[in-house]
């Protein structure tokens, strides 16, 4: 049972993953450290190598869409390692509440800058009932 | 350079792919559109996943039979998520985007 539940949580996180551009770790690392019985830690480093594979295949596809600048995305990907060595450190030297509670704040401040750019952009030209809910009855 | 620094310290950190930081900021300060935030987005967390994976794997805390538990489904839900993207409105996507921000938050506070 809590394989299935952790494969449904990891179902969802790749959609979420898919619909807005993260690999979907999100939900991952909950679904390894609830129903899998992983430490944060080791939850962490797992999702990882999960979310390899699946922002790969998500990549392909909106490179298939059209929507993909992979020149930037190498760039942005080839220089992060600095970053990444120094947050694989520090992930393994700092409490964890310490851990949550800086990428709460970070979450907080960019959703705020995104909501406030959203709404105040003219009216899309899009059709708006097809936004949120599923397909209509 | 800033956005992959930023991005990649997260990715290391907190075990996700960086991809909350890195579509945002392709958005608010270098002018992306939505869709193409996101692609671009996936493509840098491959990348940036991989070098952290490794250096999770050397500190012994990748588990590769749980990594598929999770990770098998999330390809084809990945592959669900992309196409259903394509018939959304950009605002909707940046909405999406916040409201996943703002639950992640809430979540790691409780």
């Amino acid at each position: 049972m809590e394989y299935v539940a952790a494969a449904a949580l990891g179902f969802a996180g790749g959609t979420l993953g898919g619909l807005v551009g993260v690999g979907g770790g999100v939900l991952f690392v909950p679904a390894l450290a609830i129903f899998l019985d992983e430490s944060q830690v080791r939850a962490e480093g797992t999702s990882l190598l999960a979310i390899v594979f699946v922002a790969f295949v998500g990549a392909w596809r909106q490179f298939g869409y059209g929507n993909l600048r992979l020149r930037d995305g190498f760039v942005l990907g080839a220089v992060s390692p600095l970053g990444v060595a120094i947050g694989v450190a520090v992930a393994n030297a700092v409490s964890e509440r310490v851990l949550e509670l800086l990428f709460a704040a970070l979450a907080i401040a960019i959703a705020v800058q995104l909501l406030g750019r959203t709404l105040k952009r003219p009216s899309p030209q899009a059709p708006r009932g097809r936004e949120g809910a599923g397909p209509p009855p | 350079m800033a956005i992959a620094t930023v991005a990649g310290t997260f990715s290391g950190l907190l075990g996700v792919g960086g991809g909350t930081v890195i579509v945002p900021l392709l958005i608010l300060w270098l002018g992306y559109g939505e869709r193409e935030a996101t692609g671009t987005s996936l493509a840098a967390i491959v990348v940036i996943a991989a070098y952290a994976t490794v250096g999770q794997a050397l500190y012994g805390n990748v588990d590769a039979a749980d990594a598929a538990v999770v990770g098998v489904p999330a390809i084809f839900g990945v592959v669900a998520g992309t196409a259903l993207q394509q018939r959304l409105p950009e605002r909707a996507v940046a909405l999406l985007f916040a409201a996943l921000l703002i639950a992640t938050a809430v979540e790691l506070i409780f």
